[in-house]
């Protein structure tokens, strides 16, 4: 086992990204991840990477899109106005089929908001910030040490669909120390093989082209259905989900990252008053996990989804569960973290009601 | 003793307030325990207020935020008037007397006043104070123990800083040396 160290979250998924085998950062600070920037700028280098700062972040974009053309790891990170500005590049990046990593630790908004936790991103980051027919591999941790794996995951899922990932963090998950185990620094000459398509030079072979663009209206629906094949492929592959104490459930909660976390704290009190409540909390945001969420969640007598918003996430509940189970929902909005006693007041106040 | 704790440490920022939660939490770790430790971030003038919340458990620590924290450690005055009010009932109250000179009306809780400055003063370093503070806090709470404090200090203070380890470690014996005293006093 290697030895257990204190990291904040935002270092946490730094060093997690350099141990995965990224080489290349591009970004522009802003709160509440900065110091994903700060970490990069002062390891890249003793890596041998890069670190370059960008004058804003739709140039970061199109910099992770250039540099994912050459089959290189490759990722950002952001925060919610910041990652508003990239979702152009991300279409782009999407049509164009390239592996990069993006990380979004999620502040309250709309606008410019504030720079507190929230979860108010997750339509944007999971039904397609941007235009056009595309999906990202949404990862969303609820720990430091989860973010630290799903890093590792995020640019294996990357390489191995070759499109992009977004890591859905928050500001807690972001400004908060936690025990980390890293993983080994991975062997860069063993990471995935792209030289069929990446842009690398051609010398000696046919020119290699990547665009997502195609004027003849028959040839580009060939693109996207090419494209619609591998999200149907990621479906049926990568869901993840975490179920807690879900054996004998009378009720479920159901709740990402953060206020998933929250929820067990919640299913623990419940517990102790002699109610049995579990948690469902998915792990993959896209793909989401309905058949696995409608497993557990069809012995419950409702369903409660908790979350950092007015409300985002409780539609895919809904979606999973087809109106068989009443879905309740509550959140708080602009940054506030729900504590378990206020969440578990307004779930006692949902038993009473009946 | 309790498994559990949920603490909040508020100060003004400079008072090290995010220092002595973070060795908390990183002893709690190298005791084999689970620990979070999570910073106030918002924007604020200089001299305002800073927090941490800590929690510290047997168990994985589902919720890195309190509602009511088992203790409460207050620098300066309106940290003490912000969480003292939320702290739980039968919790500590560790305030800064050097500081504050008020003391909170809740008589289910038990109040603990250490002069931390006038003792870091004693040793030869103002800075240390937060350090005494922790001394005290971990004498009455046992939240952790002192070595592996120690062990997180000699962690955390290397290089150039290296030389502030004494003091710090002063810093330590001295608070709970003062909350062994004045119990006692007391009865």
């Amino acid at each position: 086992m290697t030895k257990k160290i204190m990291m904040k979250g935002n270092e946490a998924i730094a060093e997690a990204a350099i141990r995965a085998g990224c080489r290349l950062y591009f970004g522009y600070p802003i709160t509440p991840q900065s110091e994903i920037a700060e970490y990069m700028a002062r390891r890249l280098p003793e890596v041998g990477g890069t670190f370059l700062q960008t004058e804003s972040e739709v140039a970061t974009v199109n910099m992770v899109y250039g540099a994912a053309c050459t089959g290189r790891r490759v990722m950002t990170s952001t925060s919610s106005p910041g990652f508003s500005l990239m979702q152009e590049g991300i279409s782009y990046i999407a049509g164009a089929e390239l592996p990069c990593v993006f990380v979004n630790v999620v502040r309250g908004g709309p606008g410019l908001g504030d720079i507190q936790p929230a979860q108010g991103d997750y339509f944007q980051a999971t039904k397609g910030g941007g235009h056009g027919d595309y999906r990202v591999i949404v990862l969303g941790p609820s720990t430091v040490q989860e973010a630290v794996d799903l890093m590792g995951l995020a640019f294996d899922l990357a390489d191995k669909y070759r499109n992009p990932v977004l890591v859905l963090a928050d500001g807690l998950i972001g400004q908060m120390m936690e025990p980390v185990e890293l993983p080994e620094m991975r062997d860069l000459s063993n990471l995935p093989d792209h030289s069929s398509w990446a842009l690398v030079g051609a010398k000696g072979r046919k020119p290699h082209k990547v665009t997502s663009f195609n004027i003849d209206p028959h040839e580009l629906e060939k693109m996207n259905k090419r494209y619609q094949a591998k999200y149907r492929e990621i479906e049926k592959n990568e869901k993840r989900w975490e179920n807690y104490r879900v054996e004998d459930l009378e009720y479920l909660l159901v709740g990402y990252g953060t206020s998933g976390r929250i929820l067990k704290s919640v299913a623990d009190m419940a517990r102790g008053d002699g109610i049995k409540v579990g948690v469902f909390r998915p792990i993959t945001l896209w793909p989401y996990p309905y058949e696995a969420l409608a497993e557990v969640a069809e012995k419950a007598r409702f369903v409660l989804t908790v979350e950092m918003s007015s409300g985002q996430m409780v539609e895919d509940v809904k979606l999973a569960l087809e109106g068989r189970v009443p879905v309740y929902f509550y959140g708080r909005m602009a940054g506030v973290v729900p504590t378990p006693e206020e969440i578990y007041r307004h779930f006692v106040k949902l038993l009473e009601e009946g | 003793m309790m498994a559990y704790h949920g603490i909040v440490i508020a100060g003004f920022g400079g008072q090290g307030v995010m220092l002595i939660g973070q060795l908390i939490a990183t002893a709690a770790m190298l005791e084999g325990k689970h620990s979070t430790w999570f910073p106030s971030y918002g924007p604020e003038m200089r001299g305002g207020t800073a927090n941490c919340t800590v929690v510290v458990d047997e168990k994985p620590i589902a919720s890195p935020v309190v509602e009511t924290p088992t203790e409460v450690v207050a620098m300066n005055y309106p940290s003490m008037m912000k969480f003292g009010k939320v702290l739980k009932s039968g919790g500590y109250l560790f305030i800064n007397s050097s500081m504050i000179h008020e003391t909170l009306d809740r008589k289910d809780i038990k109040l603990i006043s250490i002069p931390v400055n006038d003792i870091a003063d004693r040793i030869g370093n103002l800075k240390v104070a937060n350090v005494v503070m922790l001394g005290a806090f971990l004498e009455l709470t046992k939240t952790v123990e002192f070595k592996s404090v120690e062990e997180a200090l000699r962690e955390k203070l290397t290089g150039r800083k290296s030389a502030l380890l004494d003091y710090n470690l002063r810093a330590l014996e001295e608070g709970a040396k003062y909350v062994r005293k004045s119990m006692s006093t007391v009865g």
